[in-house]
């Protein structure tokens, strides 16, 4: 036989079953730092900093070393890593509950020290692991387990742009927000990836990649309405842009 | 070495450098702040790592990453700040990972007072954060004693993989006095640590993953009941304590830190006037030094426990005497310091209240 | 020599906390045990700051001084607040300058130093505190001149050596105004 190999498992993952919900990105999205961190030989010289929520295990499926941070405190522990190992890749992995609730001060100061790592930061605008309850980036109208009638701003107040917000602070090098509800969006998601990490080892400062999620389970959807819901709701709010580069020579403050 | 006199805060702060501290995580409240601004200069001008967090909350968690990166930690902070660092060193302790932490206390509850207070006495030794935890906790009573258990410090943290807290108050981080750092026990090389998640995946073994959680209960019951393992062997080794003229004491005062200081000269005025009483002072507060307790001879017919706080340790001196003898508390608390003189009068007081009766 | 305990007081900016600093400094120089406790916090920055001092030959127990050997007190709210602690028979150094309701105790000695119009006469405000710091030792006998001096050759680094001559100064001048 001469077959030729056209895919294969990335090394950059453990080869076990994800736990995530049918139609949730997470897969995609861990699969796609995965395969970013083996193509520039960052896998054994990284660590995994996973949060709480959904991807509270991520350290399960990441191929490297790795540290399971208290609830939104994923960017101070990774800044204790990267100080103590300049060399190492260090990246959180953060949903919008853990990043744009309990975490804001650590995004926010992480971003301002312009600490040398790189963020990952899944935004579905919702708590997943907890059971769908409203997060600060839940659309208005939009219900969650926390606001049954539908979001109303007049008592929680608007959607958090956390990307635009972090946009403001000089610290940050990089910062883009991508989606992976289609094949050409995950090739573009990808290469945003690639960017972050070169920021990161080139010691240019802070950098975040925000991903556009879905959370099927929680928003009574099945995967592909989703999807659909995502790009037609969330982008609209959300839109896919690069915020920050401070490597493109015109953006620095 | 000579002796150099050195603010209290700035001696544990150097202390810490000679530990082998690698990296300083930390955020200002008073009366601890001469620690970082003293480390602030001198990490960097070795090489080493200091930052400033936003909180106290984020300063723990860096020491957390940093822990658990294989590095030698330090923060510093006072009471109200301790207890926000409550999340961040029942993670660490779960997680099995050694770190130092200096507490130099103040009055509380709540933003309290800055003065000096030993009312962090069960949020140290009773765990403070969630879980069956604890920490190896050091309670001296002077500078010199201070800086010599600080650079020791990072040894026991890094043998246990158990955070150790130096409990002082604000009264030991502001004064000044002359201290040896030579004098100190050598500093020993920081072990291999290979369990470290400090990106080198490439290692034999494979990778490391620092973690506290275990969803499955009976899994986290293991893991609870090895933790339990290695505080068992500190209640064993590290019971630390000083008897003070016990042999013949008709009272015997228990006291730490600056109390037990307050409280020596209040033994030796009573000794000078032939009232006999002696001390146990307790040298770490976790393991509280029961076994100081089974030293004292039948002859004593009453302990004071004595605190800058309204008897949280009295609870643990109840513990250990198990209604052997009489027990009595005296203690100030919001930040007042006692003078050797309150104490004197209060045993005077209790010998006078034994001989009505 | 017997265990020297002394409060120094005054306002935030006399320089107390140095004077103490100094003691201790030179009591570490001569081997000697010897603590130093602030006041701190809030009341330090422009009201009452005062430090305890206690220098021994045997170990310092208790560093919280309730009843003081000495006091060297720089204005009227600190001999008001210290007067009464002082023992029996203690030495009291006041600074006269900063005093307008002199009533003192009859059982201590009570040395007044005019320490401001010493300090104004070799050109500086700011060292009336040495004068003070002077007369002290000159009364107490705890350390001489050149143990003092040796201090400041140790403490008044780099720009601050500057300041060397001038404290020498103001020390002679607190030895010569108690008639040492």
């Amino acid at each position: 036989m001469n077959a030729k190999t056209v895919y294969e498992p990335t090394k950059g993952l453990v080869e076990r079953d994800f736990h995530y919900c049918p139609g949730c990105t997470h897969g995609i999205i861990h699969k796609l730092v995965a395969e970013v961190l083996v193509e520039k030989g960052l896998l054994e010289k990284a660590v995994a900093v996973a949060s709480v929520g959904c991807s509270v295990f991520s350290y399960e499926y990441f191929n490297c070393d790795a540290h399971q941070a208290p609830h939104g405190r994923a960017p101070a522990v990774a800044t204790g890593i990267k100080r103590v190992r300049p060399d190492s890749a260090v990246f959180t992995y953060q949903g919008d509950g853990d990043l744009a609730s309990i975490g804001t001060a650590e995004i926010v100061h992480a971003a301002h020290r312009g600490e040398n790592i790189t963020v990952i930061f899944v935004n579905n605008a919702i708590y997943g692991m907890t059971g769908g309850q409203m997060a600060p980036t839940t659309l208005l109208g939009q219900k969650t387990s926390t606001s049954p009638f539908g979001r109303d701003k007049t008592l929680t107040g608007e959607p958090l742009r956390i990307s635009e917000m972090l946009a403001t602070i000089p610290g940050a090098a990089y910062l883009e927000r991508v989606s992976v509800h289609d094949p050409k969006h995950i090739r573009k998601a990808k290469k945003a990836i690639e960017k972050a990490f070169d920021v990161q080892m080139n010691k240019q400062g802070f950098s975040m990649i925000e991903f556009i999620s879905t959370c099927p389970v929680n928003w009574g959807m099945n995967p592909m309405d989703s999807i659909a819901w995502a790009k037609e709701n969330m982008i609209p709010y959300y839109p896919l842009k690069v915020f920050k580069d401070k490597t493109d020579g015109d953006n620095d403050e | 070495m000579a002796k150099v006199l050195m603010k209290g805060n700035e001696a544990m702060a150097l202390a810490a450098i000679e530990g082998g501290c690698d990296a300083f995580f930390g955020y200002p409240i008073t009366p601890q702040n001469e620690i970082p601004e003293y480390l602030s200069r001198h990490m960097e001008e070795r090489g080493r790592v200091f930052v400033q967090a936003e909180s106290e909350v984020a300063a723990i968690n860096m020491v957390y990453g940093a822990a658990g990166a294989g590095a030698r930690v330090l923060t510093s902070s006072s009471s109200p700040g301790i207890a926000l660092k409550q999340e961040g060193i029942s993670y660490i302790a779960g997680s099995e990972l050694p770190c130092v932490i200096i507490n130099v206390m103040r009055g509380g509850p709540g933003l309290g007072g800055i003065q000096p207070s030993q009312a962090d006495y069960r949020q140290i030794t009773k765990g403070g954060g969630n879980g069956d935890y604890h920490l190896l906790a050091f309670a001296p009573e002077n500078l010199q004693e201070t800086v010599n258990i600080i650079k020791e410090s990072f040894a026991l943290a890094d043998y246990y993989r158990n955070p150790v807290m130096i409990a002082v108050d604000g009264l030991l981080g502001q004064m000044m006095e002359p201290v040896d750092l030579e004098a100190a026990p050598k500093t020993e090389v920081p072990p291999e640590k290979a369990w470290a998640a400090d990106g080198n995946s490439d290692r034999k073994g494979g990778r490391n993953v620092i973690t506290s959680i275990h969803l499955d209960p009976l899994e986290l019951e293991k893991h609870n009941r090895k933790l339990q393992k290695k505080y068992d062997e500190m209640v064993a080794k590290e019971q630390r304590y000083e008897m003070i003229e016990t042999a013949d004491a008709d009272i015997v005062f228990v006291a730490y830190g600056s109390m037990a200081r307050i409280a020596r000269s209040a033994v030796k005025t009573l000794r000078e006037e032939g009232i006999k009483v002696g001390m146990i002072r307790p040298i770490t507060i976790w393991p509280f030094p029961e076994k100081a307790f089974d030293e004292l001879p039948a002859s004593v017919k009453s302990l004071l426990t004595l605190e800058m706080s309204l008897g949280q340790m009295h609870e643990d001196v109840r513990a250990a005497n198990n209604g052997r003898f009489e027990l009595d508390f005296y203690g100030r608390t919001g930040g007042v310091v006692p003078e050797p003189e309150e104490i004197i009068d209060h045993v005077k007081r209790m010998l006078e209240k034994e001989g009505s009766s | 020599m017997n265990e020297e305990k002394v409060i120094i007081a005054g306002f935030g900016g006399q320089g107390v906390m140095l004077m103490g600093q100094i003691l201790s400094h030179a009591a570490t120089v001569a081997d000697l045990n010897t603590t130093w406790i602030p006041s701190y916090g809030p009341e330090t920055r422009g009201g009452t700051a005062n430090c305890a001092v206690t220098i021994g030959e045997e170990r310092i127990n208790s560093p919280v001084v309730s009843v003081p050997d000495s006091l060297i007190i720089m204005n009227q709210p600190s001999l008001d607040k210290f007067q009464k602690k002082l023992k029996k028979g203690g030495i009291l150094i006041a600074n006269k300058s900063q005093i307008s309701d002199a009533v003192y105790r009859d059982d201590i000695e009570v040395y007044e130093v005019d320490a401001n119009k010493q300090a104004l006469e070799i050109g500086n405000l700011r060292v009336a505190n040495m004068v003070m710091l002077g007369a002290y030792i000159a009364v107490t006998g705890v350390f001489s001149k050149d143990d003092m001096f040796a201090v400041f050759e140790k403490i008044f680094t780099g720009r601050k050596s500057e300041l060397i001559d001038l404290n020498k100064k103001a020390l002679e001048a607190g030895i010569r105004a108690v008639g040492k």
